[in-house]
């Protein structure tokens, strides 16, 4: 039992209500207050990356110790899958809260978007932190209703009107949620996830197990924006401030969505053939339709933001290939590399969608419009935005040295391992029409043009912003590394244990 | 905003001070009887909205109340949250411990630290409430007509 654990949900709820009273007699106080309590996270979440490894770290909130091996108190819950989603939640929090500290300059009420920030960060990380079904359900919601506010934080007619359908669709997803929940403990009769997992093993009425399933899975798919669910998401993502999209797409639809999705259906859910193959359906259409979406758009969050349907569509549909391989009695060895290459996907997809949003966000910042066509010619004059939009670019249409190829190239040989070659072919495929899209990105956005007088006097953006996109940049390069074995047997394969091996997560968390 | 009738602020006189003090009493009593700080809280918010709407108040005053309220409400969150830390720091390092002596069962200082998450609960479910009425007048003063 480690005592620093509720820090992760401590630290951010108190700053933000801190924020919320100094920063009114204060100025300046809320920025670097709000990076400082990011910094000091993002720091907490490597330390724990580092000791957790292979064991898993359970916390029983308030000292309810468990009867009879019936947990009755809230349970945390740190293994290694947890650690390395909390490492992305903190790490680009920080990135995104840095780079705020100049880009928010242009809009009043500051003190509310930091503490809006941190809550969102509170919610996020109790979300993942958390053991315990209901306790997954109230964490989303601060999460998502503080995400809600920070959509709509320009008050403009757009920012307005996307706010209104994303909290219509987070409605409706958080009631499947907690209807599904309400199912789950009535049959069960408890709470938390590894003694659900108990209580299902003992046999169960398929029709229920197959409509509870089907509502987490479409509760917590329109959180994570998987394909008939995406409406909400390029509206959404587009209008909010780009720090706050960075945070949006890079973390959140993985860490309220992705995540969830993968824990359940691993952990607590006795894996099925007919989810698998509904699952892998899902991420292959996001997959296809995302790109396509995309590559028609002028606006570039909003080309952005299709990318990141796209781009969630190839972990489910690794995570499902996985699942499919499981279910079928297969090999365990290609089942483990599908989901490997599911969740590396996960991280690099965090690290390389950030840093385009912030660009983004920089030439909004300097130009004042989102729109290609009115762009052209930034590279002389954004020297750094245009490197780093670049590496980020290549990164996520998989050219060779940077991360998203190792990540893609894993998918796909997973694929091949285990027969599925259209899926393969249909990956490669979205591949190249992403590199298609983002060649249209750069050329529009800082090629194109000549602009050698430089007579709009574009300048370079001041340098917090500089700063986050530079170390983003820096991650999407280094996070290659996590293909070289050794690191690989660090980093991920204590998460694809804890997801291939489900007795030892009930095992450990019910014999404690 | 207008104030009410004559009638309307005299019975506002009367009764919004019981309705405050029986808040306050589901709010210390949360322990031992139904309700508890959030029920309590919503208690106490509905006096101090029934005040409002019966006297009234001119805009810059309104205002300068929601600040103040908005304070309070931070205030108390960061009071339940020491009070979790609390239990961190005494004892056995857990959060949300319940580190003070539980008392005798049934007597109103007993039960460890649930009353004091009561009080901090009620104060800060009142203060929300009350900031989500001042909210909705500010904007109707606000828009134009």
């Amino acid at each position: 039992m480690n005592p620093l654990l509720p820090l992760f949900v401590v630290t951010p709820l108190a700053g933000a209500f801190l924020i919320m009273i100094i920063g009114r007699f204060i100025k300046e106080f809320n920025k670097y207050f709000a990076s400082l309590i990011l910094l000091f996270l993002a720091c907490l979440s490597l330390y724990f990356l580092f000791i957790t490894g292979e064991n898993v770290s359970v916390y029983k909130v308030g000292g309810w110790e468990p009867i009879d091996k019936i947990p009755i108190g809230i349970y945390i819950v740190m293994d290694g899958f947890t650690a390395i989603v909390v490492c992305i939640i903190n790490i680009v929090g920080f990135l995104s809260a840095f780079y705020s500290i100049s880009y928010m300059k242009r809009y009043t009420a500051e003190n509310y978007y930091y503490a809006l920030f941190c809550l969102m960060i509170a919610g996020m990380n109790g979300v993942v932190i958390s053991g315990d079904l209901f306790n997954i359900f109230v964490f989303l919601e601060i999460s998502v209703i503080s995400a809600y506010a920070l959509v709509a934080f320009g008050v403009e007619k757009n920012e307005l009107e996307a706010s209104f359908k994303y909290q219509v669709l987070g409605g409706i997803a958080s009631f499947l949620i907690l209807f599904g929940i309400g199912f789950i403990y009535w049959k069960a009769k408890t709470l938390n996830i590894a003694d659900i997992k108990e209580a299902f093993s003992t046999g169960y009425d398929r029709t229920y197990f197959l409509f509870v399933q089907i509502l987490i899975l479409s509760g917590f798919g329109l959180k994570a924006a998987i394909m008939p669910f995406h409406a909400w998401l390029p509206d959404a993502h587009s209008s909010a401030p780009s720090p706050i999209s960075a945070m949006l797409s890079g973390v959140l639809i993985k860490a309220v969505g992705i995540y969830v999705i993968i824990r359940l259906f691993f952990n607590m859910f006795p894996i099925s053939g007919g989810m698998s193959i509904l699952i892998t359906t899902l991420g292959t259409l996001s997959m296809v339709t995302g790109v396509f979406l995309a590559i028609g758009q002028w606006d570039i969050k909003r080309l952005l933001a299709y990318h990141s349907i796209s781009q969630m569509g190839y972990v489910v549909l690794s995570v499902g290939i996985g699942m499919m391989i499981i279910s079928k009695g297969g090999s365990k060895e290609i089942a483990a590399l599908a989901i490997t290459g599911g969740i590396f996907h996960l991280i690099n997809h965090a690290a390389f969608k950030g840093l385009l949003f912030l660009n983004a966000g920089s030439i909004e910042y300097t130009i004042g419009t989102r729109d290609l066509k009115e762009m052209g010619g930034l590279a002389k004059s954004m020297p750094a935005t245009s490197a780093t939009s670049l590496i980020a670019s290549l990164s996520i249409s998989g050219i060779p040295p940077f991360n998203g190829f190792f990540s893609k190239l894993i998918i796909i040989i997973a694929a091949i391992m285990a027969h599925y070659y259209f899926l393969a072919l249909l990956a490669v495929i979205v591949s190249i029409i992403t590199l298609a899209s983002f060649m249209k990105f750069q050329r529009y956005a800082f090629f194109n043009k000549k602009d050698d007088k430089n007579e709009r006097r574009i300048k370079e953006v001041p340098f917090p912003m500089v700063f986050s996109m530079i170390i983003m940049s820096i991650l999407c390069i280094l996070l290659s590394l996590l293909v070289i074995p050794q690191i690989r047997d660090v980093v991920l394969s204590p998460a694809i244990d804890i997801l291939m091996d489900p007795s030892k997560y009930t095992s450990i968390i019910i014999g404690q | 905003m207008k104030g009410m009738t004559l009638i309307v602020k005299k019975t506002t006189q009367l009764i919004a001070g019981m309705i405050l003090m029986y808040g306050i009493y589901v709010i210390i009593h949360g322990h031992l009887t139904p309700g508890g700080g959030f029920a309590g809280g919503v208690i106490v918010a509905g006096s101090f909205i029934l005040v409002t709407l019966a006297y009234g108040g001119d805009f810059l005053k309104l205002v300068k109340e929601e600040a103040g309220t908005t304070i309070v409400e931070s205030l108390a969150t960061i009071m339940v949250i020491l009070v979790a830390t609390a239990g961190f720091l005494f004892g056995t390092q857990i959060f949300f411990n319940n580190f003070l002596p539980k008392g005798n069962v049934g007597e109103l200082v007993s039960a460890g630290v649930l009353p004091l998450y009561n009080i901090f609960v009620g104060t800060e479910v009142a203060s929300s409430i009350f900031i989500i009425f001042l909210s909705l007048i500010i904007f109707k003063e606000e828009s134009p007509q």
